[in-house]
Order: structure tokens, then C-alpha cells, then sequence
């Protein structure tokens, strides 16, 4: 699947003789290579998920924030590089905080998600910028509804009702189509998350990790923030329990 | 990488633009406001009244609002300058929140902030034309402090601004203590609310009262004073007056 792009990689203004850009591709390697993130659309809300590799045991729980809220209705989870996804997380705080001063109202979704994916993409038109190596997925909750969006480093931006980045993102796909989302209220899905990244994350070649939540629903007012400590809990005890079930077998 | 215009031009002092650019007198603007700390947290009144030099001419102006989960703000001055006050509150708050790490800003980092605000614009000569009122309480930590256009800022059991410090503290000093429960400090309030009705000529007679305490803030429904006018001297005022007044 990786093919060397000998020559027509040195720099994100060329093109490959096959119509490719192979900076935005590498970039999207970096994003491959970081931990699992998973959004999935509820009836009532957004859930989103991380699997935080920890990489040494000096590290404090709950340090090394991967979901960022972006204003009261949205938020960011970042997988990839995590200097760049905070520049992004600035630029989306910055927008939306510049939208809602102008315009009086919290910046609708599909806006704040345009305002982003360009953000993005202007840095894939330039020799002297590099490309963003992370992928970001945002979910967010206005007078349309909740709704999730997935801004890619291309700059491509499409709205999901389930998505995945990360070294997982295959499995947790094909998990996330397991589901009836239509039918699920933000309470369940912030279990099923968890029992999806439990279940994709390889026990073999990475040892811990940290499981970080965020949700923007009608529990929690239409205001993006961390799922609640006891139904992070519960969720995590369910996650536990199905994945001995499945080794059971 | 900042591509938003800033939507005022600098500041310039010596230019054709720079007086236009000045707060050199206020417009629409509201009277005293009054606070007092009671025992479950801070207790404040203002009038709803919005004055354009001497006319009464904005009579629902909330002159008081909520500033996060800890805070309550009460202001007197200029009006259309405590919106943009609040609009700076509020994206302090927001930014507060987006960390959401557990932790918010208190009444005292609030006040602070205000503090800043206000004396920076005075050193520019662009004053926010206002004298502010922050009560709040925070972990059990009651805190209520009051900050003017100028920049003097303070803390202290009871505050008031305008015509409230001449009129309502000196009752405030005579009657507040520690400890007041809800009722009397409500009765204490409108006690010195209506001594302004009476004699503030900016004063109209619908006011509401905040209350916060731990569990959040509450702004009651607005409602007026009852007034007495029969006082015999009120009746003829001008008896025994020496010449004309």
C-alpha cells in the first residue's frame, strides 16, 4: 500500500505524474500512526472517544488533554501530531469565538467545520508550510441538531454519523457500523465508544492506555464537555467486562 | 496567525481621530446600586431604571447579571459600556470553561479582572463609563467588591455607587451585621432603596433584587416600592419658607 514517491515528495506544491501529492499523504501516516479517536452521532447528541497511548508511567492521568472544547456547543478530538491539532484547536477556538461576536449567535457546525477544513488545507498550498499531521474529529450540537465532522490534513472535510482516525480505525469503523445510532441516546453511546476502543486497542504492541470521553447532548444542555467521572466509569467497567467475554470464547 | 481586522483603529493620542474616539460623556445611564453580604452569601438591588440626561426614559434596563457559576454583576454609569462589559465577561467565562477542568473563576479573579479593564482604559483616557458592583461567593469564601471608572477599587461588607453612597451607606453602617438572614437584609436593602426613591432624582420605582449564595444566583421578578407622600411637609412644602426656593 505505501508506494515511494522517489522525486515528487520533496515538497507539498508537486505533483506526482499520477495526479498524487504525496506530502498530504505522508501526513496522513502520522495521523495513522497515533492513538484511536472515535465520534459517533447519537439521536440526541455527539459522543467522542480517545485512546490516549500512555507513553511512560510518570504521566498524571488526566494530563495530556486530546478533546478540546471549541466554543460552548463544540468540541475537537485530535489524533496525530498533538503540537499541530493545538494550533488547529486555537485556530477553531479563535474562529468561533470571532463568528459569534459578529454575527450575535454560537457559530453553526457546518461553519465552524468549512473554517477549519480551510485552515487545513491552507497550509497544503504552500512550499514554505508544512501540512497538518493530524486529523480532527469535531462534533457539535446548534439549532440544526448534533453534528459531526471529520477535517482530515487534505483539508477534506465531510460531515459523519460515525467516525474513526488512528491506528484503529478500520476495526472501529466496522464496529461503529454494528450500531443502530438512529435509535441511541448519548448514555449508551458513550458505552458502546468505550467497548469499541477497548476492543482496538492492540494489546501486544502498545501497553497502556488512557480512555478519554467528551460528549454534547441534551443531558448535559447542548455543552460540550467531559463525560461525567461516574459514567466515564461505568462505561469503562462495561468495556472491561465485554472484552473478557470475548477472550472467554 | 491572526486574519480578524481589529474593529477599532489605534488609539491615537495627538490626531483628528483621536477625540472621536473617547468616551467624553455618558448617555443613557443607570443610578446606584447597593450589595450587602448576609449570611448565606451577597444580596444586591438596583432600579431598572436607563436615564438620557434627565429624562426617565428606559425603565426594564437589567442593571444586574450572572457572570459564570460564582459571580454576580451590578453596575451603574453608562449602559451601553456594561454591554461591553459583559461581552468581555463573557468571553473570559467562556475561555474559563472551555478548559473544563474543574476549576472556575471566583468572584475575586472576576473583580481583579474588572479592576484591569477599568484602570488601563482610564490610562488611555477612554473610559468604560461605569461604577461596578461584583458580589459572589466561592467555596464558602463570601467576597463583594465594587470597582469605578477611575480605576478605585475595594472590598468590603456593604458597597453602593452614585447616590447610594450618600445615601444608602451611612444606613448600611449604622444597621448591617454579621449574619443578617435573608429577610432582614432584604428589608435593609429596600430600606435604602427607598430613601434613593425618594430623594435620587435618576431613581424609578421599579427594582429587583439578586441574592447569591453557594447553590447560584437568583434575580427576583422586577416590583415596586410602596412610597408615602402624606408627610405634612410634603403637603405644603413651601410653608415657613423664607423667599422662594
Amino acid at each position: 500500500m505505501s508506494s515511494i514517491g522517489t522525486g515528487y515528495d520533496l515538497s507539498v506544491t508537486t505533483f506526482s505524474p499520477d495526479g498524487r501529492v504525496f506530502q498530504i499523504e505522508y501526513a496522513a501516516k502520522a495521523v495513522d500512526n497515533s492513538g484511536t479517536v472515535i465520534g459517533i452521532k447519537c439521536k440526541d447528541g455527539i459522543v467522542m472517544g480517545v485512546e490516549k497511548l500512555i507513553t511512560s508511567k510518570m504521566m498524571l492521568p488526566g494530563s495530556n488533554r486530546r478533546i478540546h472544547s471549541v466554543h460552548r456547543h463544540s468540541g475537537m478530538a485530535v489524533a496525530g501530531l498533538a503540537a499541530d491539532g493545538r494550533q488547529i484547536v486555537a485556530r477553531a477556538k479563535s474562529e468561533a469565538t470571532n463568528y459569534e461576536s459578529v454575527y450575535g449567535e454560537a457559530i453553526p457546525i457546518k461553519e465552524l467545520a468549512q473554517r477549519v477544513a480551510s485552515y487545513v488545507h491552507l497550509c497544503t498550498l504552500y512550499w514554505w508550510l508544512r501540512p497538518f499531521g493530524c486529523g480532527v474529529i469535531l462534533g457539535g450540537y446548534d439549532r440544526d441538531g448534533p453534528q459531526l465532522y471529520m477535517v482530515e490534513p487534505s483539508g477534506i472535510s465531510y460531515r459523519y454519523f460515525g467516525a474513526a482516525i488512528g491506528k484503529g480505525k478500520q476495526a472501529a469503523k466496522t464496529e461503529i457500523e454494528k450500531l443502530k445510532l438512529s435509535e441511541m441516546t448519548c448514555r449508551e453511546g458513550v458505552i458502546e465508544v468505550a467497548k469499541i476502543i477497548y476492543k482496538v486497542h492492540d494489546e501486544a504492541k502498545d501497553k497502556a492506555f488512557e480512555l478519554e470521553m467528551s460528549w454534547v447532548c441534551d443531558e448535559s444542555k447542548q455543552q460540550h464537555q467531559k463525560v461525567p467521572d461516574d459514567l466515564l466509569e461505568e462505561a469503562k467497567v462495561a468495556a472491561r467486562a465485554a472484552l473478557e467475554e470475548m477472550d472467554a470464547d | 496567525m491572526n486574519f480578524m481586522a481589529s474593529t477599532q483603529p489605534e488609539n491615537r493620542l495627538l490626531g483628528p481621530q483621536s477625540d472621536s474616539q473617547r468616551t467624553l460623556y455618558p448617555y443613557v445611564t443607570g443610578t446606584s446600586v447597593v450589595a450587602l453580604k448576609y449570611k448565606d452569601g451577597i444580596l444586591m438591588a438596583a432600579d431598572m431604571g436607563g436615564s438620557y440626561g434627565s429624562t426617565l426614559r428606559y425603565k426594564s434596563v437589567e442593571r444586574m447579571k450572572p457572570i459564570g457559576k460564582h459571580s454576580l454583576l451590578g453596575a451603574s454609569g453608562e449602559i451601553s459600556d456594561f454591554q461591553e462589559i459583559l461581552r468581555y465577561l463573557d468571553e473570559l467565562i467562556l475561555y474559563d470553561n472551555m478548559w473544563d477542568d474543574g476549576n472556575s473563576l471566583g468572584p475575586k479573579e472576576v473583580h481583579n479582572y474588572l479592576t484591569r479593564v477599568m484602570y488601563n482604559r482610564r490610562n488611555k483616557f477612554n473610559p468604560l463609563w461605569n461604577s461596578l458592583v461584583l458580589g459572589g461567593v466561592k467555596n464558602g469564601q463570601k467576597y463583594l467588591g465594587m470597582v469605578n471608572m477611575i480605576g478605585v477599587n475595594f472590598e468590603d461588607n456593604h458597597v453602593a455607587t452614585g447616590f447610594g453612597n450618600h445615601l444608602a451607606r451611612p444606613i448600611l453602617r449604622q444597621e448591617w451585621h454579621e449574619n443578617l438572614s435573608f429577610e432582614d437584609g432584604v428589608r435593609l436593602l429596600e430600606k435604602c432603596m427607598r430613601v434613593l426613591l425618594y430623594r435620587d432624582r435618576s431613581a424609578v420605582n421599579k427594582l429587583q433584587i439578586a441574592k447569591i449564595t453557594e447553590e447560584g444566583v437568583t434575580i427576583s421578578q422586577p416590583y415596586s416600592l410602596k412610597t408615602y407622600w402624606e408627610f405634612s411637609a410634603f403637603k405644603n412644602p413651601t410653608q415657613g419658607a423664607v423667599g422662594s426656593w
